[in-house]
């Protein structure tokens, strides 16, 4: 591979990467702090209005990252893709622009009135400016996730002589078949996100002893969520996105699942290497006939392998690609495993006393970032080589004028400034999460 | 259509150097100018529940952009690299100058961030007068080198931060030469008057009257350069007068920045504080707006003859997608007039103390 083409997709698969570390939290919060405030809102109680504000501190820095690393990567379409931005703006160009016109401007509008604004708003407005906020991250995300949906199934669109993509038809870019269940299944990923944060955070104040009422109310509604999104995430979102790869990309399909020959009845396989060379799995532990039921719903169906497709057509980066999706399938089922757990302990009230159970709470924060980041490299490397799935090769895509020197010095530059902002995030984040929310008890 | 896009992106851009300029313009007087930590707080609270909103114009322009002239999103991004790239990590520093520096009280921590959100601020308003300096001037489309292209494509350029010449008729151009940079500082004097005239506007106090001092001096700087920015503007090869002749009514563009200009001078003590405001807005919009139509309908000048310039026409998107977009797009920005009609209110008249945050 050429290197400018390298530094190009390394640079764009680093920034966006560090970038969704962010809004995954922020999307899920965004809903959590709605929630709070409207309990606030119907009871009255301060508990509430500070658990809202205390998560609000939290929302307010990732929003702030999201921002700033969500600039650069509307900027790199252009300075990056320029080719990729000619031929298909006419398309990707509508979505991206609706995201800016319709949620950013929403977004930025009331987060400054929702963050310090509560005195000169009231109550019931203060309610309405989380909610609009809320709503403007949920269609964020949606827009986001149509353009991406647009680039795996492309549709609604017509190839000029001149190799152009224009727009025949608005509607289809948001009646996309995979538009739906990969918007719910990535929002309900984000929510699990979310929840293990909250969890983990009351885990740590229960364990300390510290903030207990705050302690008790997180877990509470962390674990309720908890349980919503894991369960949804695997069905029936991640089983309906499936289904779609399926039917628009079998051979990314095939390598995601390891499936190197063609078999009716074909088994899940739950742990093993693919050994390329070989064209196998080593090690591996499977189930049989679960995939072909997953798939289509009969056991004996038919499941094409790799083997049958040209090797063209092949993923790029296939043990790359079967990783992914075996890690974030894996941590799936350890989080429905966990937040199943946990309910049953709240159901018990026997939470507060297991504390070695909110010591793995605790530790659990950082795996759904990976089970989230792992989920769309399987999206990424499932596409290439190509950028508009079928029509595009990502080769093609890239600037021209563009050396790689240029791209070099500014992916290094990237890393080094997203990595003095991570270790400066991370300070101020564990000092709010050190401060605690407002006790009920003391007035200010 | 293409004429109505570029209406609606010319018209978001400008609102958005009206509106993030103020706020540049009062992160460079929050470095030159303001000396205590009163004075300090103040520059913030007049920008602090507004810069976020600001910066969003940038980010909705450029996907309208994209959408609506792909080719020139194409062209401009990939051809300003480096320079684009620069602009966004100093966006970087100036957020978290502004959203970092209170949340821990120690002094060590907050001096960086203070000067990390002067000093960007500055670097930012300068950058975007090279920028727009650039455009005015030309780049050399296609890469020509002794009479060939050496890019595939006709849109593709690249320039280099300079060239040894920092002369704006070097065959190839860089982002810097004399005339862009005179651009610049015509960018960062403007705007530090723009900002001054807001924090005039949106607070009150000794600092206001302190503020409104340094307008005299500022005001004779920008003079200067722009006088020398006219001379070398008339000079240069891209100057189109066809809309001109065609639509003498165009001359009131530069009669508008005219009385914008004098506006700044006269109304820099007027007790209607909003007079020095409108004026340097005034100032903004008409003098953008003259240059844009001194070039029209070209978007990014040529400086070789081999490649044509970029115009409006030959960058569009479909017609189809123009006029769906032309829908959303209107729907969408009722719904910002709304929002900004609401916060505006919400903060309306003089910020105090009360309306700080920490
Ligand atoms: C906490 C994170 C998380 C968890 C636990 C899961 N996923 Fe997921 N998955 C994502 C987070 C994610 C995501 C947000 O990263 C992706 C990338 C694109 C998208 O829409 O969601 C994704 C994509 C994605 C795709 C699309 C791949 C492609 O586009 O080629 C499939 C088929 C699945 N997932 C299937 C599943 C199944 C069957 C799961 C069962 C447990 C599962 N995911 C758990
Ligand atoms: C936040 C979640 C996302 C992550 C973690 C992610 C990750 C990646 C990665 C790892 C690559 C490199 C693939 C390769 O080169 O082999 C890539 C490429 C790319 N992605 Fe995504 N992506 C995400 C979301 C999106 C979305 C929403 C879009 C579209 C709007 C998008 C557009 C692209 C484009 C244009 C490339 C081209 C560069 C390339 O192929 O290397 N990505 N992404
Ligand atoms: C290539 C893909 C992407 C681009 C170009 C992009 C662009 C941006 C930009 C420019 C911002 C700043 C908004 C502002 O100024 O207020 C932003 C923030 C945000 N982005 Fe992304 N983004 C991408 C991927 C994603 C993905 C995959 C998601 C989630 C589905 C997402 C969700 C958000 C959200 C919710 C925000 C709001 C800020 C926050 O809550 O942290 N983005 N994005």
């Amino acid at each position: 591979m050429d290197d400018a083409l390298l530094y190009g997709r390394l640079q764009f698969a680093f920034t966006i990467t560090y970038h969704y570390l962010f809004p995954q939290l922020t999307m899920g919060l965004a809903l959590i702090i709605v929630i709070f405030k409207g309990l606030h809102l119907k009871t009255n109680k301060p508990l509430y209005n500070n658990a809202a504000k205390f998560w609000a501190k939290i929302f307010a820095i990732n929003f702030g990252m999201g921002v700033v690393t969500g600039i650069p990567m509307e900027f790199q379409f252009g300075t990056n893709w320029a080719q990729f931005s000619e031929r298909t703006g006419n398309i990707i160009g509508q979505t991206l622009a609706m995201e800016g016109m319709f949620s950013f401007f929403l977004e930025s509008s009331f987060l400054g009135l929702f963050l310090f604004g509560e005195k000169l708003l009231g109550k019931k407005l203060h309610f309405l400016t989380a909610f609009l906020i809320f709503i403007g991250s949920w269609a964020s995300g949606y827009l986001i996730i149509a353009t991406h949906s647009w680039m795996q199934n492309p549709v609604g669109h017509e190839i000029l002589a001149n190799g152009k993509f224009v727009l025949k038809n608005f509607s289809d870019l948001f009646s996309n078949p995979w538009l739906l269940p990969s918007f719910f299944h990535n929002q309900m990923a984000s929510l699990i996100t979310t929840s293990f944060v909250i969890a983990g955070v009351g885990a740590f104040y229960m364990l300390n002893n510290k903030h207990t009422e705050y302690a008790h109310l997180f877990l509470k509604t962390a674990i309720i969520t908890g349980v919503i999104s894991t369960l949804s995430v695997a069905f029936p979102t991640g089983d309906l996105l499936a289904k779609q790869v399926a039917l628009k990309q079998p051979v990314t399909l095939a390598a995601m699942e390891g499936l190197f020959d063609s078999e009716e009845g074909a088994p899940i396989v739950l742990i093993g290497q693919p050994n390329m060379k070989e064209q196998r799995l080593d090690n591996k532990i499977e189930v049989p006939k679960v995939l072909s039921f997953l798939t289509y719903q009969r056991w004996n169906a038919e499941i094409k392998g790799l083997n049958d497709f040209p090797k063209e057509e092949w993923p790029t980066n296939i043990p790359g690609l079967y990783y992914s999706y075996h890690i974030m399938v894996g941590l799936g089922t350890i989080f429905i495993g966990i937040m199943l757990l946990g309910l049953w302990f709240l159901w018990k009230k026997k939470l507060a006393l297991q504390r070695w159970f909110l010591w793995v709470l605790l530790f659990s924060i950082p795996f759904p970032y990976i089970a989230n980041t792992a989920g769309w490299y399987t999206s990424e490397l499932g596409r290439q080589p190509y950028l508009v799935y079928g029509l595009l090769k990502t080769a093609d895509g890239v600037s021209e004028n563009v050396s790689s020197g240029n791209t070099l010095f500014t992916l290094l530059g990237f890393i080094g400034l997203y990595l003095v902002l991570g270790f400066i995030m991370l300070i101020l984040a564990g000092k709010i999460v050190y401060a605690g929310p407002k006790s009920t008890l003391k007035s200010h | 259509m293409e004429l109505t896009w570029y209406l609606i992106l010319c018209f978001m851009f400008v609102m958005y150097i009206v509106l993030d300029g103020f706020d540049f313009g009062a992160g460079i007087i929050h470095l030159f100018f303001a000396k205590t930590e009163k004075e300090k707080k103040q520059v913030m609270r007049a920008i602090g529940p507004f810069w976020d909103g600001n910066e969003v114009w940038l980010v909705a322009a450029g996907g309208v952009l994209f959408a609506s002239f792909p080719t020139l999103y194409a062209s401009a991004f990939s051809g300003f690299y480096l320079p684009l790239i620069m602009i966004l990590w100093l966006f970087i520093f100036r957020a978290l100058g502004i959203e970092f520096t209170h949340l821990i009280n120690h002094e060590l921590w907050i001096k960086p961030w203070q000067k990390g959100f002067g000093i960007s601020s500055l670097l930012l308003a300068l950058f975007f007068g090279i920028a727009f300096g650039n455009i005015i001037r030309g780049v050399n489309l296609g890469g020509v080198e002794n009479g060939m292209a050496q890019f595939k494509h006709k849109y593709s350029f690249f320039t280099p931060l300079w060239d040894g010449s920092f002369s704006p008729f070097a065959e190839r151009p860089g982002v810097i030469d004399w005339f862009t940079i005179t651009i610049g500082l015509v960018a960062v004097l403007t705007l530090t008057i723009h900002g001054a005239n807001w924090i005039i506007l949106k607070t009150e106090g000794e600092f206001v009257k302190k503020l409104q001092d340094k307008i005299l001096p500022l005001w004779i700087a920008l003079f200067v350069f722009i006088i020398i920015s006219l001379i070398a503007f008339v000079t240069m090869k891209s100057f189109h007068k066809e809309l001109f002749t065609q639509h003498p009514s165009m001359y009131l563009l530069p009669l508008l920045t005219f009385i914008g200009f004098i506006g700044m001078l006269l109304f820099r003590k007027s007790t209607k504080n909003w007079l020095g405001f409108a004026s340097s807005t005034l100032f903004i919009i008409s003098g953008i707006g003259s240059s844009v139509a001194s070039l029209f309908p070209v978007v990014i000048p040529s400086t070789n003859t081999i490649v044509e310039s970029l115009t409006i026409y030959n960058t569009s998107s479909e017609t189809y997608g123009l006029k769906v977009g032309l829908i959303w797009w209107i729907i969408a920005f009722t719904l910002v007039l709304i929002y900004f009609t609401f916060v505006h209110k919400v903060y309306k008249g003089k910020l105090t103390e009360k309306h700080d945050h920490h």
